[in-house]
């Protein structure tokens, strides 16, 4: 690994920054196609990370360490496993998508485009860093272009929105951040040694009840990003407020930040805590599930709609997570791709309308079909991944997600597979309001279709909508041995409290829930 | 030649893809001869395919390939293969060859649409994936295509999106489908859980060999899960209510649903697992009783009913319901029979319909038309061939399938189903000839706008028509009692469990019945006709009869005019109170409570922060002021403390 591609990839957008500084501001193309080429430069270098990913192995790929802050043991440490891989491709992939579906912005070009660039950088860091230290930086950096993405660019009530995204992650972040610290100064009381070193921190042997309490802590801070039921109400508001391009990496990456911090960090420092956590996070991702979908069914305007969905859609993932198998997880992080992929997709598809209409509401549309074609099939398309139609994206998460944790839990994963029928109801009923019926409003009846640049936003994303559907063993391959060891680290650690609780769980399914089911019981788990 | 059964699939395929992308741009007729060749080609291999499996010796008649491996995590795996048997063989040779008439009629029917290549592109991709759906090796990739069918019937449906109830139609079905495959897909997982494999072949194979005892209760939940997904695609009670709204869609798609594709796939996927169903004998007995009381539900329907297609709808429901009926017996032989012979006479009355309907300018009130067989013969002939087979006269097509079921019905099962099964015939001899009737006898009722318009339809119309009419009266002899081809072609599938490995206290019951199964043929010819009898005195021989009826009995005419006004109280239970229910939540939960309350810490941070404020006079005095109050504070302490 002579060229450090991690690096590249991160630090490359801020390279960008400064090519866009130095142009005059009035020059608009030119800063937004420093910007664009910048991003999928980026994107370019990324892929051979997929490329040359070595599946065979859970240890950590395209390594780079180097001394920051030695007082302190704080290190320039990243590196790339299959569980984040997918998630940096994803970030990489995402946002030149945004940088073009933010051609109409004519609003502070270079500062837009200044924003989306050091996001980016953030995003990516987040995802790479193996050190605490650096995660909570890039954490709390990617907090800022959020934040005048929405504050600036952003509707009519952006500043209610972009405080309440603000204070309500920064009120995660904190907690987070003081756990940091204790884990930090556990590890020097156990070893010696100051070091945020996230793999040595995984070795840390943490008693019950302070696990208890740092995985409160970061659970909140994670829980809030998600965002699970009942901490979801920063959501709709940013999303509805947020500019296109926002919402679009808001759904996409920054979400995902909330559940892979789950596994990246809840599960392996805390497994036992986390086993004791399987029915409170089960629920409330249930309930998420659910409720979500009520909500959304209900909406009247189309981002909020797409936002309550999200709440759903992550219940599922989450519900993946923790249902400690590798099917709940590899499911949950095809999800979290596939959930990247369509709610992002959606965000586009309702940002395209509204650059025609300039409203939002679900009112006034109707009919559209007959006027935009072409619009129409990328719309349905991306409506029936989110759904989750069997042969798309979707479906492969969701599937692997309820079989998972059909597995272990048979009663959650029946209910939250009511969430499917929902899902149509929400969804089918929504594009029946906006593409079909007859036109009602005179508006309606000039709409353009789709143009080229729209169609260099959308095919990508169909393209990769129906590879997940098809052939989604090439994602899933990458993931299994990172997988694999996760549950081996979340299971030896917690082998005591895990086996127990199997053993019991089984015996009470057969002696008083289910007398006569003849499941064959594992009493080995079979990761 | 079993090895070309890929290009069974890839064929509507192509044609999927080349009028989808291709097809605004192209002429109509080539659209029209790219959709009918590849179901053509399809259909042609699947013939040889057919043929390849009878130069098998029975016993070895089963065709696996897999063409890659398509969702594997951890010990889970579901490749995608596809699989050929008798059972499967049969099915798309009706799927391709129906399929075929209907897409040739279609020509013919939808030529002035707009929306042309787009309804042959829905319409490959629906063949397509029911396709997929009867060859696909294991129960997720059977899934997809169960699943695909039900997007293809959305499109298809709400073809003419621009009308409010097809788009509200298609919304439906999607929508009381995906209940159903709620269930379905639990049923999958259980079967992995209980199984461990997802494949056809190990899975039967592992239950054949007494993995798991009679009803036991991992597969009685099993085959009732798979049986809740069956009830929405094959439209019984109570997910039934999609069907009849489905009409909303042009007229040959409502023939491709109701006869060779979609609604037959519940039948099918039950046939399939006729293994786990055996085992289970409580589920049994519900397919068996649903089947039952849904095929008498939706014929008294369909007693009353006006509209030409709604009155087919209703019947294809109640046909669906003796399959079902015949399945949940363990007759599977006499199910699938009958799928095949309703598939050719309900692909012809559908059809038949759609050319009245042309040939009355769109017109479908049953009340509007009449006289009609002198001025569109061909249709009226053929019209009436389904008309007799459906209603089981022999030697028609439905008369040695649906005979069959009656039988079995009571041999295997009791006498309620076979009473049940006898009414049902009665009922549906005097809908189908009241329709016929009403449509092609007595004067005609049409005003004479569209009566100047009335023309026979075109030959790419009429053509189906008439090989479906050949089909409709000769298919039966392939199930005819003695030599009953159907059910030693199935026997490697069905296991001939119905002769040997039946329930010995059936036994009984079997042997009682074959001592007169001509008389049940001669109690169920006469009741046929009784039926038409009566439709004749009442539409041909007194026509005022049938007001005078309806006023006696209002209230029963009432109730089943309107459905037994199911679809009211199913949107007054499901739709409207869940409607109630997320506005409730979204409004008061998510709104007042949850977000009330994050605005409310804020606020509360606020209020606390305005009451420090007062400490901040900025009064260097008001300091100094605080530094001594402080330090006496911290004196006071320590010397507390000592």
């Amino acid at each position: 690994m002579s060229v450090p591609i991690l690096s590249l990839i991160t630090f490359l957008p801020i390279i960008g920054v400064f090519f866009i500084i130095s142009i005059d501001s009035k020059n608009r193309e030119l800063i937004r196609f420093t910007a664009l080429l910048v991003s999928i430069i980026v994107f370019l270098i990324s892929l051979p990370l997929y490329f040359n990913f070595d599946a065979r192995t859970y240890e950590m790929q395209f390594v780079e360490k180097l001394r920051w802050i030695p007082s302190f043991g704080i290190k320039y440490h990243v590196g790339v496993d299959g569980i984040s891989l997918f998630l940096i491709l994803l970030t990489t992939f995402l946002t030149p998508i945004s940088i073009l579906a933010s051609w109409h912005i004519t609003k502070n070009v270079k500062e837009y485009m200044i924003s989306m660039l050091i996001l980016e950088t953030a995003m990516v860091g987040v995802f790479i860093s193996l050190d605490l230290f650096l995660f909570f930086v890039f954490w709390e950096l990617m907090l800022i272009p959020m934040y005048l993405l929405i504050g600036i660019w952003g509707g009519s009530r952006r500043i209610y929105a972009a405080v309440k995204f603000f204070i309500y992650t920064t009120a995660g972040s904190v907690f987070m951040f003081l756990a940091i610290i204790a884990l930090y100064f556990l590890n020097y009381r156990a070893t010696g040694e100051y070091t945020f070193n996230l793999l040595e921190l995984y070795k840390l042997d943490i008693s019950f009840a302070v696990q208890f309490w740092l995985f409160i802590a970061f659970a909140f801070a994670f829980a809030i990003k998600v965002p699970m039921f009942p901490f979801h109400t920063w959501l709709p508001d940013a999303h509805v407020e947020a500019p296109t391009a926002g919402s679009v990496i808001l759904a996409g990456v920054l979400l995902k930040m909330g559940t892979y911090g789950f596994m990246r960090f809840c599960l392996p420092l805390f497994p036992e805590v986390s086993h004791a956590f399987i029915p409170v996070i089960s629920w409330m991702a249930i309930v998420g599930i659910i409720y979500g979908a009520l909500v959304s069914m209900v909406q009247d305007d189309l981002k909020k709609l797409v936002a309550y969905s999200s709440v759903s859609h992550l219940g599922f993932v989450m519900l993946g997570i923790f249902a400690f198998n590798i099917q709940g997880i590899e499911g949950g992080i095809t999800q979290m791709i596939n959930h990247g992929l369509s709610t992002g997709a959606l965000f586009l598809v309702v940002g395209m309308l509204y650059e025609r209409r300039h409203t939002r509401m679900i009112a006034d549309f109707g009919g559209l079909t007959k006027q935009i074609p072409i619009f129409a099939i990328f719309f349905l398309v991306v409506t029936l991944s989110s759904i989750g139609l069997p042969g798309l994206n979707g479906f492969v998460g969701e599937f692997l997600i309820l079989m998972g944790t059909f597995k272990s839990r048979i009663l959650y994963a029946s209910i939250a597979a009511s969430g499917i029928i929902l899902a149509a109801v929400y969804m089918l009923w929504m594009f029946q309001r906006v593409m079909f019926n007859e036109i009602t409003h005179e508006e309606n009846k000039t709409l353009k279709d789709m143009n080229k640049r729209e169609f260099a936003i959308l095919l990508p994303i169909i393209f990769l909508i129906f590879w997940i559907g098809i052939y989604p063993n090439s994602f899933l391959r990458k993931m299994d041995a990172s997988v694999n060891h996760l549950l081996k680290q979340v299971g030896e650690k917690a082998n005591v409290v895990s086996n127990t609780q199997r053993q019991k769980r089984v015996e009470q399914l057969q002696q008083n829930v289910m007398p006569k089911i003849d499941i064959i019981s594992e009493t080995k788990t079979e990761w | 030649m079993l090895n070309l059964v890929a290009l069974i699939l890839l064929f509507p395929l192509i044609g999927t893809v080349i009028n989808g992308l291709a097809g605004k741009r192209l002429k109509k007729e080539t659209v029209g001869y790219i959709a009918c060749g590849a179901i053509g080609l399809s259909f042609l291999v699947s013939i040889l395919v057919f043929c390849g499996l009878l130069l098998l010796p029975p016993q070895e008649r089963l065709f696996e390939k897999e063409l890659f491996s398509w969702i594997e995590s951890g010990s889970f795996k579901a490749a995608a293969g596809l699989q050929v048997d008798p059972l499967s063989g049969i099915m798309i040779l009706i799927v391709t060859g129906v399929g075929l008439l209907i897409h040739i009629y279609s020509t013919g029917y939808m030529h002035e649409d707009k929306g042309y290549h787009r309804y042959f592109c829905y319409l490959n991709l629906f063949t397509f994936s029911m396709l997929l759906l009867v060859l696909g090796n294991n129960f997720l990739l059977m899934f997809i295509g169960w699943e695909a069918v039900g997007l293809c019937s959305y499109l298809l449906i709400g073809f003419w999106y621009n009308k409010k109830s097809a788009s509200n139609a298609a919304k439906k079905a999607f929508i009381v489908n995906r209940v159903g495959d709620f269930g379905f897909i639990l049923g999958i997982m259980l079967i992995f859980l209980s199984f461990r494999s997802i494949d056809f072949t190990e899975v039967f194979h592992a239950a054949s060999q007494g993995t798991f005892a009679v009803g036991s209760f991992a597969l009685t939940l099993i085959t009732l899960l798979l049986f809740m997904g069956a009830t929405g695609k094959s439209a019984q009670i109570p997910l039934y209510t999609w069907l009849p709204d489905a009409m909303e869609g042009p007229t040959p798609v409502s023939a491709l649903i109701h006869a060779a594709t979609m609604v037959t796939a519940g039948v099918y996927m039950i046939a399939r697992c006729n293994i786990l169903y055996m085992l289970s004998p409580f589920t049994m007995t519900i397919v068996a009783s649903i089947g039952a009381v849904t095929a008498l539900f939706a014929a008294s329907i369909g007693l009353v009913q006006n509209d030409i297609k709604r009155v087919l709808a209703y019947s294809t429901i109640s046909q669906l319901g003796y399959m079902f009926l015949a399945c949940g017996v363990g007759a599977f032989t006499a199910g699938i029979f009958h799928l095949m012979t309703h598939a050719f006479f309900k692909a012809l009355l559908f059809l038949g319909s759609g050319s009245v309907i042309h040939a009355m300018s769109g017109e479908q009130d049953m009340r509007k038309m009449g006289g009609l067989r002198r001025h569109i013969p061909i249709t009226y002939k053929t019209f009436l061939i389904g008309t007799i087979a459906i209603a089981g006269i022999p030697p028609f097509a439905g008369f040695f399938s649906k005979d069959e079921i009656v039988l079995e019905s009571l041999a295997r099962g009791n006498f309620f189903y076979w009473s049940i099964a006898i009414v049902t015939s009665l009922f549906t001899a005097f809908y189908m000839f009241r329709l016929l009737f009403i449509t092609f006898h007595g004067k005609s009722r049409a005003d004479h706008h569209v009566m100047e318009h009335l023309h026979e339809s075109p030959k790419s119309m009429t053509f189906p028509l008439m090989v479906l009419a050949g089909l409709s009266s000769l298919g039966g002899f392939l199930g005819i009692p003695g030599a009953n081809i159907m059910s030693h072609f199935l026997a490697p599938v069905f296991g001939e469990q119905g002769h040997h490995t039946e329930i010995s206290g059936r036994e009984a019951g079997v042997h009682h019945s074959e001592g007169h199964p001509y008389l049940m043929m001669i109690i169920s010819t006469a009741i046929a006709i009784l039926g038409i009898f009566i439709a004749y005195h009442l539409y041909v021989k007194k026509p005022e009869l049938p007001k005078i009826l309806a006023e006696r009995f209002r209230f029963i005419y009432k109730l089943l005019l309107n459905k037994y006004y199911v679809d009211e109280m199913y949107d007054i239970l499901f739709v409207k109170s869940l409607k109630k229910i997320s506005v409730m939540l979204w409004k008061h939960v998510d709104t007042q409570i949850i977000d009330g309350s994050v605005n409310g810490v804020a606020r509360l941070i606020g209020r606390f922060g305005d009451i420090l404020r007062f400490l901040q006079t900025g009064y260097v005095r008001n300091y100094a002021f605080y530094i001594v109050l402080g330090c006496i504070f911290v004196i006071v302490l320590t010397a507390l403390g000592k």
